[in-house]
């Protein structure tokens, strides 16, 4: 795993270096602040971004709404947008002097700062969950779609409003959906880099190790540290794996 | 209405009755209500979702907007509104010639590494569900138990370990780097093993046996059939993971040559700086990449909602 590279006549001999690159990484107080940022980052967004898609998921399969086909496809739609290439777009959005959205909000009377330090870190939510939500959607109206309809119509005997519909019959049967991306929204949460190595170029705030995976990525192609950084790579999946079981096995109990 | 008049003109039933049509009354007058009702929660519901639509589509209009103007107006001209300088088709050319077509070529890796990969990732990850759903042997339940673990293991985690791999054979800088760690999908083969199991007749099989048709026979036109719904599903999964990918292909290439349209976009944006032409060919890069896989997405959306659902009723 880890790797001392000393060259000599016989080529590369590789000696086991124990734990002192995992003790290297662990002693790097920006890596580990950087997983700090992550976690504060989840705790807000993962939950935000829930909400957000399980709300349209159900309003549009509620009857009540219109040309349900063309909104899905647009909501659905920056999920075929490359990561990188989304932040590049709302980056030039972000910036001042380019960006309309400035023009928009001195109307309004005030001026946003989306790079600065503070606000930065809310600039990438605001890009993942755009990136995210229609895609998590379509997970939940799949599990929609698959509750059958003699459950609704049983409920519309009993003069069941559509806000008791969703609260006591929708939501516990999309419980599987919802788990299942809380999951994947957590290892994505752990995984963040092309937002954040983007936004490096206009963002003074974002440094070089602002991610964990970009914390990786610097310690190995800037300080040529590859064993640190292997070694930072496996922490970040063995958080991403630690933070899945702990959070199925939370919500496994409170089913019971 | 006239249910009430019956059970006035009956007062020998009881009380509980008549409450009961009373109601029942009030109910059928509510009806009327109630299509006014839904007239206004139609109009409010869909007022939402066009907020909402207009906050997905605000940055993709916006690059619409960006790529019809020259590097002055991009500045100086309001963003969301197109600029009396119409040079979209001149932006255009220049994002297809520069650097004798790079921009071209960099498309035609992605179109590589992502269909090619998704291909081979969907065949492997079919023979493999297959055979763990189907086949009793060994230690089946620790190879499938491991692919779960596989599952949870971020792809970024593995990219820096497979660089020292593949610098080592020498593979890093080829094709090959981006596409070997490509063809493997843990999550893939979960789904694919969860389909086989529920839809491939173990009953069927035998029959194929008994006809003298050997396992791999069985498999190439009994069980990739029979899974086909599930592997399409699989194969947009990864095609669209493998297009999206930016730090693994980061990881492994240094040649502008072989960089997908994610790397080489953002080779020309870190140069906007010093060349401000590049605000051009950035913005119409980016409006020309995502053309084809937001078509893909809109015109595909059916099949990932048919095989989603395979993966989430577990």
């Amino acid at each position: 795993m880890t790797r001392s590279g000393l060259f000599g006549e016989k080529g590369v001999t590789t000696s086991f270096a124990g734990f002192s690159n995992y003790a290297a990484a662990l002693g790097d107080a920006n890596f580990i602040a950087s997983i700090g940022r992550m976690f504060l980052f989840g705790i807000v967004q993962v939950p935000v971004m829930l909400i957000f898609c399980t709300v349209l998921a159900l309003l549009l399969e509620s009857a009540s709404a219109k040309w349900p086909g063309f909104f899905r496809a647009a909501y659905f739609l920056p999920y075929g947008v490359p990561g990188v290439i989304a932040t590049i777009l709302w980056s030039f959005l972000y910036v001042p002097g380019l960006s309309p959205l400035f023009d928009v909000a001195k109307v309004v009377g005030f001026t946003p700062d989306f790079l600065g330090s503070g606000s930065v870190l809310w600039s990438i939510a605001n890009i993942v969950t755009w990136s995210y939500t229609g895609y998590n959607m379509l997970i939940i109206v799949a599990q929609l779609k698959s509750i059958p309809v003699e459950i609704y119509e049983a409920a519309k005997v009993d003069g069941a409003s559509p806000l008791r519909v969703a609260t006591s019959i929708q939501l516990p049967l999309i419980r599987p959906a919802l788990l299942l991306t809380a999951v994947f929204s957590i290892i994505g949460t752990l995984q963040l880099f092309a937002e954040a190595q983007v936004l490096q170029k206009v963002a003074p705030a974002v440094d070089s190790q602002y991610t964990p995976n970009l914390s990786a990525y610097t310690t190995a192609f800037a300080y040529n540290d590859y064993n640190v950084a292997a070694a930072q790579a496996v922490l970040i999946a063995l958080v991403a794996f630690a933070l899945s079981v702990v959070f199925l096995k939370v919500t496994n109990r409170k089913q019971s | 209405m006239t249910r009430t008049t019956v059970a006035v003109e009956r007062p020998t039933r009881e009380g509980r009755a008549v409450a009961k049509s009373v109601t029942r009354a009030a109910k059928s007058a509510g009806v009327d209500r109630s299509a006014g009702r839904r007239r206004t929660s139609t109009i409010i519901v869909t007022g939402i979702l066009v907020v909402v639509a207009i906050y997905f589509l605000v940055p993709v209009y916006w690059v619409i907007v960006a790529a019809t103007k020259t590097s002055q107006d991009l500045f100086g001209t309001f963003g969301f509104w197109f600029s009396p300088h119409f040079v979209l088709w001149s932006n255009l050319h220049d994002v297809l010639t520069y650097d004798g077509g790079i921009f071209l070529r960099w498309l035609g890796n992605s179109a590589i590494y992502a269909g090619l990969g998704g291909i081979i990732a969907t065949y492997l990850a079919a023979a493999g569900g297959y055979a763990l759903a189907k086949y009793e042997f060994k230690g089946r339940n620790l190879v499938f138990g491991t692919i779960l673990g596989g599952v949870l293991v971020p792809g970024t985690a593995t990219a820096l370990p497979l660089f020292l791999l593949f610098s080592q054979l020498h593979l890093a800088n080829t094709y090959w780097s981006v596409l070997i760690p490509s063809i493997v999908s843990p999550f893939g083969l979960f789904l694919c093993r969860i389909y086989a199991q529920a839809t491939v007749e173990t009953s069927l099989m035998e029959a194929a046996r008994l006809d003298g048709a050997s396992e791999l026979r069985i498999f190439h036109t009994l069980g990739l059939r029979i899974m086909a719904p599930a592997l399409v599903t699989v194969f947009l999964f990864q095609l669209v993971g493998i297009w999206n990918n930016y730090f693994l292909p980061l990881v492994m290439l240094s040649d502008p040559n072989k960089f997908p349209v994610t790397l080489g976009l953002n080779n020309w944006l870190s140069q906007v700086d010093r060349l401000p032409e590049f605000y051009q060919l950035t913005t119409g890069g980016v409006l020309l990449s995502i053309i084809p896989l937001g078509i893909a997405m809109i015109v595909l959306q059916r099949f990932w909602r048919g095989g989603l659902t395979e993966g989430s009723v577990k």
